[in-house]
């Protein structure tokens, strides 16, 4: 989502505090957003965007460098945000669900065209509510997903590296996330736009 | 409203994320592009979308930092000397 200066691992690995200031900078919206994006709630979203980056300085020196500087912070984030939700809720896991071998013959249901409608109400504060809720209602396995690669920006691959998925799985993933979303927002938008219409 | 999906449709939701993404041959991307031409449903399957994704994405990109998280953060790192103006402190 947005362009991030390079940094020096060298300076990074020897504890230079500007060099590290410098990273808390570039990535400290995005770690923030997608925590908050994963568990919707501040006080959380503000504890996992605080032990990412304490772990990352007490870390770096390990850092290989194997893949990017951002990779490896989105995949302390989100261990965090799931360390996070399993104390409350001990069934939340990445993993793959029998439903997800269903994933390739999911149907489009709702086939209303509501992209017509202005920009005002798709964002208006209601919408808005509604995108919140349609993803808070996705299950966490594709809700990553779609934050990583749709939200952040992240390749497929470095999607897979983040949250230790094939590439496969990120595309399967990442199609059904889409598509339930869009259904979603289609039965909302649809329902607006018939009363529109009723007007 | 339930669409029949023929082979053509079928095609086309299974290609459809790396169709949006611009990661297939142009050979393809053709075929699903006349495909669309001709089938409303998988031409609305597809608008609606890329519009779900941009509304996700417009609504992420005003997310902000709330000042008192980004000064807690740089507080527990023991950056406090290091923290910058942001754009709307500089400003005010």
């Amino acid at each position: 989502m947005e362009t991030v200066a390079e940094f020096s691992l060298e300076l990074l690995r020897a504890g230079d505090r500007v060099e590290f200031a410098r990273l808390v900078e570039s990535f400290s919206v995005s770690i923030y957003r997608l925590a908050l994006q994963m568990l919707g709630n501040q006080q959380d979203a503000e504890d996992v965007l605080q032990i990412t980056f304490v772990k990352a300085f007490q870390h770096l020196g390990e850092f290989e460098g194997r893949s990017s500087l951002s990779t490896w912070l989105y995949r302390v984030a989100t261990n965090e945000a799931l360390m996070l939700m399993r104390r409350k809720d001990a069934s939340v896991s990445l993993d793959e669900e029998k439903s997800d071998d269903e994933g390739d013959s999911f149907q489009p249901h709702e086939l209303a065209d509501w992209t017509k409608l202005p920009e005002g109400d798709l964002l208006d504060v209601e919408a808005r509510t509604q995108l919140e809720k349609a993803i808070r209602s996705l299950p966490v396995r594709l809700r990553a997903v779609f934050l990583m690669r749709d939200i952040e920006g992240l390749s497929i691959r470095d999607t897979g590296e983040a949250l230790g998925l094939t590439e496969t799985a990120v595309k399967t993933r990442l199609l059904r996330a889409r598509l339930q979303l869009r259904e979603k927002l289609s039965a909302y938008f649809g329902e607006r736009l018939r009363q529109e219409n009723k007007k | 409203m339930i669409h029949e999906h023929g082979l053509e449709c079928r095609d086309l939701l299974g290609n459809l994320s790396e169709f949006i993404d611009g990661g297939l041959d142009d050979e393809t991307c053709e075929k699903l592009r006349s495909h669309m031409s001709g089938c409303e449903n998988c031409r609305l399957v597809f608008d609606t979308t890329t519009r779900t994704i941009y509304l996700y994405q417009t609504v992420a990109n005003e997310t902000a930092l709330p000042e008192d998280v980004r000064g807690r953060l740089f507080n527990t790192l023991k950056l406090d000397d290091l923290i910058k103006p942001t754009r709307r402190a500089h400003e005010s």
